[in-house]
């Protein structure tokens, strides 16, 4: 028996990527369906020399992880919904002082406190909204385990890269359920490293003063280097400024440096697509269900596909379009009332081709429903 | 191998989730199949109905709940009466004869075991009842080999619960073996 294969929670699987992507530091407030996940780091992070902390609240937890990102960790916190909407203003501070760090929202049916213990896909516009004020954010999900260690490793490297909070919406389906997963040896999944200045001490480092690649090396705060972080517009010196040039450099670059990389942020996977004539697009707990249903109707002959999105924000407009240009008719399976329904309305070139099939009781989309929701857009009823 | 689905039910604290959870594990662990295991409980930690689902198959499985059991376990009356009609037709249904009286009629094949019973007369701890259900759900799919059970239990669970855990595994296969002769 290899020690490497674990049958265990998908939140179980979220920490052990964390921990193989080399977070040191958690701050976070137990929620279900996310708890498992604060458990666990409080379980594992302090065996491998990193530090665990139960904050007050969500509030705090979202600031903590941003303070210590500042001073060279890599961090995470875990929550859910009704946290979520807690951390959004300090996730615009993140966003605003380009500090990476990784939030996880294990979601449930909401809004307010909603089904605690159910599952839901309704957080899926406030990751991308949330907070105030034009930004951009990278929202990575996963609908299994293998894809949910994969995931979170990418958004512990995407939130380097792009100095950017990065954010994992899985969900409650996905977070319980158990299955297998083979944990990588170490080495063998690329992790990206902070990108640290080489500016030695004494001499003036400019935090936010970009190199020709767009990127913006960072220096732990409290170590050699002497600089302000703020949530106002500010200079390259990271003190606050409302030179017009400035501020539209600042939201340009803040903008741009995801937008413009979204080929590169972009995941996702094709079942049976370069025939389809029936698409699905979903994701999370959603993709299961279509997924059982499509290896079910392909095996009855019927040209039915599925494009898994792995990477919701920014959305991958053109990979979609791409993927829809030739499909007579596109089915969005999600757990909310039409949120990524409406961007993929959006992305393809006719959208009345394009229907929603959803669930929003807190009781996971069966086959059966996506199927009859098909017979009826078919005009074979139920 | 035909697709297994389990659904364990009862009542929050009894171990229903602990042993579809052994039962799914070491199906993958052990046994090289696929599982998974998947589970619905309200706020309560213990009373309120609980139900755990399981999937055993030798292909990758996608929707990971049991809509329709082959296998559906009740350790209550309530969760009999609740999840009785989700049976699929021909499949069987497992109960303690202690918790669940007179089944009636019912699209499946009826399992009815004394399982409390056998528990509190051989061992006298009412806490190993699951792991004595699980002893006949592992005789009954013979899915997973008892021994792969026992392996997990010694790796799981304390060591001062080994014994009484890997007795009452026991106890269940017999129940199994003793009822499975009876009715052939």
């Amino acid at each position: 028996m290899h020690d490497a294969i674990k049958f265990i929670q998908g939140n179980e699987v979220c920490v052990e990527a964390a921990l193989y992507a080399g977070i040191n530091f958690f701050a976070g407030y137990p929620i279900t369906p996310s708890t498992e996940i604060a458990e666990q780091m409080a379980v594992r992070l302090p065996e491998t020399g990193g530090k665990f902390i139960q904050m007050e609240d969500e509030i705090s937890s979202m600031c903590a992880i941003i303070g210590a990102s500042l001073t060279g960790h890599k961090t995470m916190t875990a929550t859910s919904g009704p946290g979520f909407s807690l951390m959004q203003e300090a996730l615009g501070y993140a966003i605003m002082a380009e500090i990476p760090c990784v939030i996880v929202n294990v979601m449930r049916g909401g809004p307010s406190t909603g089904l605690p213990t159910h599952v839901g896909q309704g957080d899926v516009c406030q990751a991308r909204y949330g907070t105030h004020g034009d930004h951009a954010i990278v929202t990575l999900t996963a609908s299994n385990h293998h894809d949910i260690f994969r995931m979170t490793i990418e958004a512990f490297n995407i939130a380097e890269t792009y100095r950017t909070p990065v954010i994992l919406l899985l969900d409650e389906v996905t977070g319980h359920l158990r299955e297998k997963i083979e944990i990588p040896e170490p080495g063998k999944i690329p992790l990206t490293k902070r990108l640290r200045t080489a500016v030695k001490s004494g001499v003036d480092y400019h935090p936010y003063l970009p190199r020709e690649d767009g990127r913006l090396p960072m220096s732990d705060f409290g170590d050699i280097h002497r600089y302000n972080v703020t949530g106002l517009y500010h200079d390259m010196w990271g003190f606050p400024t409302d030179k017009p040039q400035i501020v539209y450099g600042l939201i340009r670059h803040l903008v741009d440096k995801i937008e413009n990389n979204t080929p590169k942020i972009t995941r996702f996977r094709k079942y049976y697509t370069k025939d389809a004539e029936t698409l699905f697009i979903s994701y999370g707990a959603s993709a299961r269900s279509t997924l059982h249903l499509v290896e079910n109707r392909r095996r009855r002959g019927e040209n039915v596909g599925l494009l898994e999105l792995q990477s919701l924000w920014p959305f991958p407009a053109d990979i979609v379009r791409e993927a829809c240009q030739h499909v007579p008719l596109v089915i969005v399976v999600e757990m909310n009332m039409g949120q990524i329904t409406k961007e993929v309305k959006l992305a393809v070139d006719d959208p009345k081709k394009v229907f929603l099939a959803n669930r929003i009781d807190g009781v996971l989309i069966t086959p059966t429903d996506i199927r009859n929701t098909l017979r009826v857009i078919q005009g074979k009823g139920v | 191998m035909e697709k297994c689905r389990l659904l364990f039910s009862g009542s929050g604290g009894q171990g229903v989730i602990t042993s579809a959870i052994l039962l799914a594990e070491a199906a993958t662990r052990y046994e090289s199949l696929n599982a998974i295991q998947s589970q619905s409980y309200g706020a309560e930690a213990r009373g309120g109905a609980t139900r755990s689902d399981v999937i055993i198959w030798d292909k990758p499985i996608f929707f990971p709940k049991v809509n329709q059991p082959n296998i559906l376990i009740c350790l209550t009356q309530a969760a009999f009466d609740k999840y009785i009609f989700s049976i699929r037709p021909g499949g069987t249904l497992v109960t303690d004869s202690r918790f669940v009286k007179n089944p009636g009629l019912v699209d499946a094949r009826k399992v009815e075991l004394p399982f409390y019973d056998t528990v509190m007369e051989k061992i006298g701890k009412p806490v190993v009842l699951n792991i004595c259900l699980l002893g006949a759900i592992v005789r009954m799919t013979e899915l997973v080999r008892p021994e792969s059970v026992a392996a997990l239990i010694r790796e799981r669970f304390h060591p001062s619960f080994h014994e009484i855990n890997i007795k009452a595994l026991e106890l269940g296969v017999e129940l199994m073996s003793g009822h499975a002769m009876a009715t052939q």
